[in-house]
């Protein structure tokens, strides 16, 4: 039986690492959604109108999801973390509260959207659209403006173990508010971009010349990519940040133990905690000094400058990184060899190696926001409140959390596997080349 | 804020709102999901048509109002939340487990494609949801009323030696005040969906359906009603709110309001004055949620977290105040408009 504590933490893992993978769709999916619309309403392309039609009825099985399993975490902040919750209620209250206005404009407009083709006019249409992916950005930058008073707590002062003088506005403008809520805001277009993307390259291929697809695959791409492309920009103010004011998960991230000038960048590698280094890995001399600080003679602070009891869980913080910077890095790539081939105005269709890798990116973006998170969270640690309260005393005092952490884990697989059945199922019902060009009196007659 | 209430008091207030607003909505989409599962006669296949066009568009939305109760209570009212989040884990993690399965299940069903069976299983699990959540959610507020989570916690703070699981974290909770206000609440959504779906079935033959199934329910509503009234008097209940609803001045107001409005909404539906028995009905759910309030004021959660002392500093408060006030501009118009566009037209619209 695992303790108390690390089944609480399994469950408030487990609980956001599923509920964001349907946040980051509500985030991504109604922009591709409503630039179908457009493009249909300008064109009178049936596909693109088959594109939005397909595309809202996704989001509303993953925004449906979405939101009772955000519900669920809107519960577990006070049913795992009861005094974390005392303690920081009152500070961070502000950003749930403004999150919980976002999320209803955009249950609201959800609902007209999906709704309301027949019934309201054009421009009413694409309005709610808009408005459901404008919202679905909010609610992330509240819940993650949240997130970012965790890592840089501000806004209060300590007095014999409480907050007093508690200012909210303060608590939302702290200094990781700007870089995390920016590189999670960026993550959702790219990773809702390219599994899209990835999934009409991998029937391109099969499929090829599939009229539908192409125009799939072209949208898609118009908002993965760019912000794939982006994304290694942001993630630099946010390694800034976190070697400013987070250092001891810097040190974790890039496996460094002892504080020094003109330290390494280290390219994968184990750390080995006990014998204080991180061995096999690529080191590029300088590197991290001028990436985290752009100088490469300014000093890192390694994990010798932390007590030890303050570490956070180096090995997995350090891989998490690693993960999340290849794959953030292998997407930015392939987003720049379909720019070039489209500003050549060659067919990103028709390059079967690019398709390949559009493909193979398919997942990346989901698997990199995972890994990230993992960094973020997990390098926080011992902290639920860095440097302010720690997790093992903000826990509930009910013992036998194990049970309710293997309900949830249970009760989420289940789910997960109905909506990738779904979601396979709606993706397997694309219109196949033969049924478009029948549509299009190009063929007549019935498909073989 | 001066003299009358006090800033505590006005965003209990405002919670309090927030949950007649999620019951009277939201509520009514699980009463919908127990009518679904009640569905009978030869017009089965068309009443669960009805229920799913008149939740489809809107249960989302509806929902949000719970969340804004939640993230009112842990902003206003931290020691309130973390209180009861403690002591009440058990039926509140199974409350959870029912949103999650009525949402996914809804949603299943109407996107889960045409394969008859899987979406057999999925109307099940909708309203078998439907009908577990509502009873969890009376156990929880009845629970609170009854004082007992409040004494638990004093000995789950105090570090109480030899107390049993069951002690602390069970018997709180289930208790037969606490289900009867379980099944009341039930009744009470059952009947208020049945009630508005008279307004908007499409045609007589739902109407008529739905209208006997809504006095039906009324008739269910008195006497769970009646047997939380009775379990309170008799001793296995709630003290204060007990003693407060018979002797306080504002008593006997709120109980002839109540049975007007009960009695109203009876009078309506059986001379089939459809909108009349629809606000009747509101009402009365509201008299009854806004009568338990006004029995446990002062306290949030009885006998020792009053609004007072679980109260935030001013300055979250008034913050609070100014996005709610800021929020409700922006909203309660897309509100209206969401609503506007379905109104009256549930049962003629095709699946989105």
């Amino acid at each position: 039986m695992i303790g108390d504590v690390l089944a609480a933490r399994s469950q408030m893992a487990m609980s956001l690492a599923f509920h964001i993978l349907f946040a980051v769709v509500g985030i991504g999916m109604p922009v591709l959604m409503v630039i179908a619309e457009v493009r249909w309403r300008r064109t009178g392309d049936a596909l693109h109108l088959e594109l939005a039609k397909r595309w809202a009825k996704g989001t509303a099985i993953l925004f449906a999801v979405g939101a009772v399993s955000g519900t669920v975490l809107s519960f577990e902040l006070g049913l795992l973390w009861p005094g974390f919750m005392h303690f920081a209620g009152a500070i961070i209250g502000m950003p749930f509260s403004l999150e919980g206005f976002a999320f209803f404009t955009e249950a609201i407009f959800l609902g007209v959207y999906l709704y309301g083709w027949d019934r309201i006019p054009p421009r009413a249409h694409i309005g709610a659209g808009v408005l459901v992916a404008l919202s679905g950005a909010a609610s992330a930058i509240f819940v993650v403006i949240a997130n970012a008073w965790m890592n840089s707590p501000a806004g209060f002062r300590m007095v014999n173990g409480r907050p007093v003088d508690i200012d909210p506005v303060a608590a939302m403008v702290t200094p990781a508010a700007f870089p995390e809520t920016l590189h999670m805001v960026i993550a959702a277009y790219a990773a809702t971009g390219f599994v899209v993307a990835g999934i009409h390259a991998f029937l391109l291929l099969r499929d090829p010349g599939n009229a539908f697809h192409r125009r799939a695959l072209a949208v898609a791409l118009l908002v993965g990519a760019p912000a794939a492309i982006v994304q290694p920009i942001s993630g630099d103010i946010s390694a800034r940040y976190v070697a400013r004011w987070q250092p001891a998960k810097l040190a974790a991230m890039e496996g460094q133990f002892r504080t020094e000038r003109g330290a390494p960048l280290r390219l994968g590698g184990i750390p080995d905690v006990n014998a204080r280094e991180t061995r096999h890995a690529i080191e590029i001399p300088y590197g991290l000094s001028l990436l985290a600080f752009h100088d490469p003679r300014a000093e890192v602070r390694g994990l010798d400058a932390v007590p030890r009891e303050n570490w956070p869980p180096v090995a997995i913080v350090h891989v998490a990184f690693q993960v999340m910077v290849a794959l953030g890095t292998y997407m930015a790539l392939v987003s720049l060899w379909a720019a070039v081939t489209a500003l050549r105005k060659r067919r990103v269709a028709a390059n079967r190696a690019l398709l390949a890798a559009i493909a193979i990116a398919g997942p990346m973006g989901f698997i990199a926001i995972e890994a990230g998170w993992t960094v973020t969270e997990v390098g926080r640690q011992p902290w639920i409140i860095y440097g302010v309260l720690r997790t093992a005393d903000a826990v509930t005092p009910m013992p036998g959390l194990v049970v309710p952490f293997i309900t949830f884990t249970l009760l989420y697989c289940f789910l997960g596997v109905i909506v990738v059945w779904l979601l396979y199922e709606h993706v397997h019902r694309s219109p196949r080349i033969f049924e478009i060009e029948a549509r299009a009196g190009l063929v007549s007659g019935t498909p073989p | 804020m001066t003299g009358l209430v006090s800033l505590p008091a006005l965003l209990a207030a405002v919670m309090l709102v927030s949950l007649t607003a999620y019951v009277l909505s939201g509520g009514a989409d699980y009463g919908g999901g127990v009518w679904d599962l009640l569905a009978s006669g030869p017009r089965r296949d068309r009443q669960r048509d009805l229920i799913a066009h008149a939740i489809g568009p809107i249960w989302e939305a509806n929902h949000v109002w719970l969340i804004l109760v939640v993230v009112l209570l842990f902003t206003c009212f931290p020691a309130a939340f973390s209180t009861l989040a403690v002591v009440l884990h058990v039926p509140l993690s199974l409350m959870l487990i029912g949103i999650v399965l009525r949402g996914s299940a809804f949603t299943f069903r109407t996107y889960g494609g045409d394969e008859s069976a899987a979406q057999r299983r999925w109307g099940r699990t909708f309203a078998i949801a439907s009908v577990v959540t509502p009873i969890l959610l009376g156990i929880c507020i009845g629970a609170v009323a009854s004082e007992r989570p409040g004494h638990a916690a004093l000995r789950i703070a105090a570090a109480e030696r030899g107390a049993s699981f069951g002690a602390l974290y069970i018997a709180p909770w289930l208790t037969p005040f606490s289900v009867a206000v379980g099944v009341l609440a039930l009744a009470l959504f059952a009947f208020l969906a049945a009630t508005y779906l008279t307004v908007e079935a499409p045609d007589d033959e739902l109407r008529e359906d739905f209208r006997r199934r809504a006095l039906a329910t009324a008739l269910l509503v008195f006497v769970a009603a009646f047997g939380v009234l009775l379990i309170a008097h008799l001793g296995a209940g709630p003290p204060r709110v007990a003693a407060q609803l018979t002797s306080r001045w504002w008593a006997l107001p709120v109980h002839v309001l109540t049975g007007i409005a009960a009695l109203g909404a009876i009078w309506a539906l059986y001379t089939r004055r459809w909108r009349l028995a629809r606000v009747a009905a509101a009402l009365q759910v509201t008299l009854i949620l806004w009568g338990w309030a006004l029995a446990q004021y002062p306290y949030l959660v009885p006998p020792h977290l009053s609004i007072g002392a679980a109260a935030a500093p001013r300055r979250t408060l008034v913050l609070t105040l100014w996005a709610l006030a800021i929020g409700a501009v922006a909203l309660l118009p897309s509100l209206v408009y969401l609503l506007g566009v379905f109104r009256g037209r549930a049962g003629a619209a095709g699946r989105g």
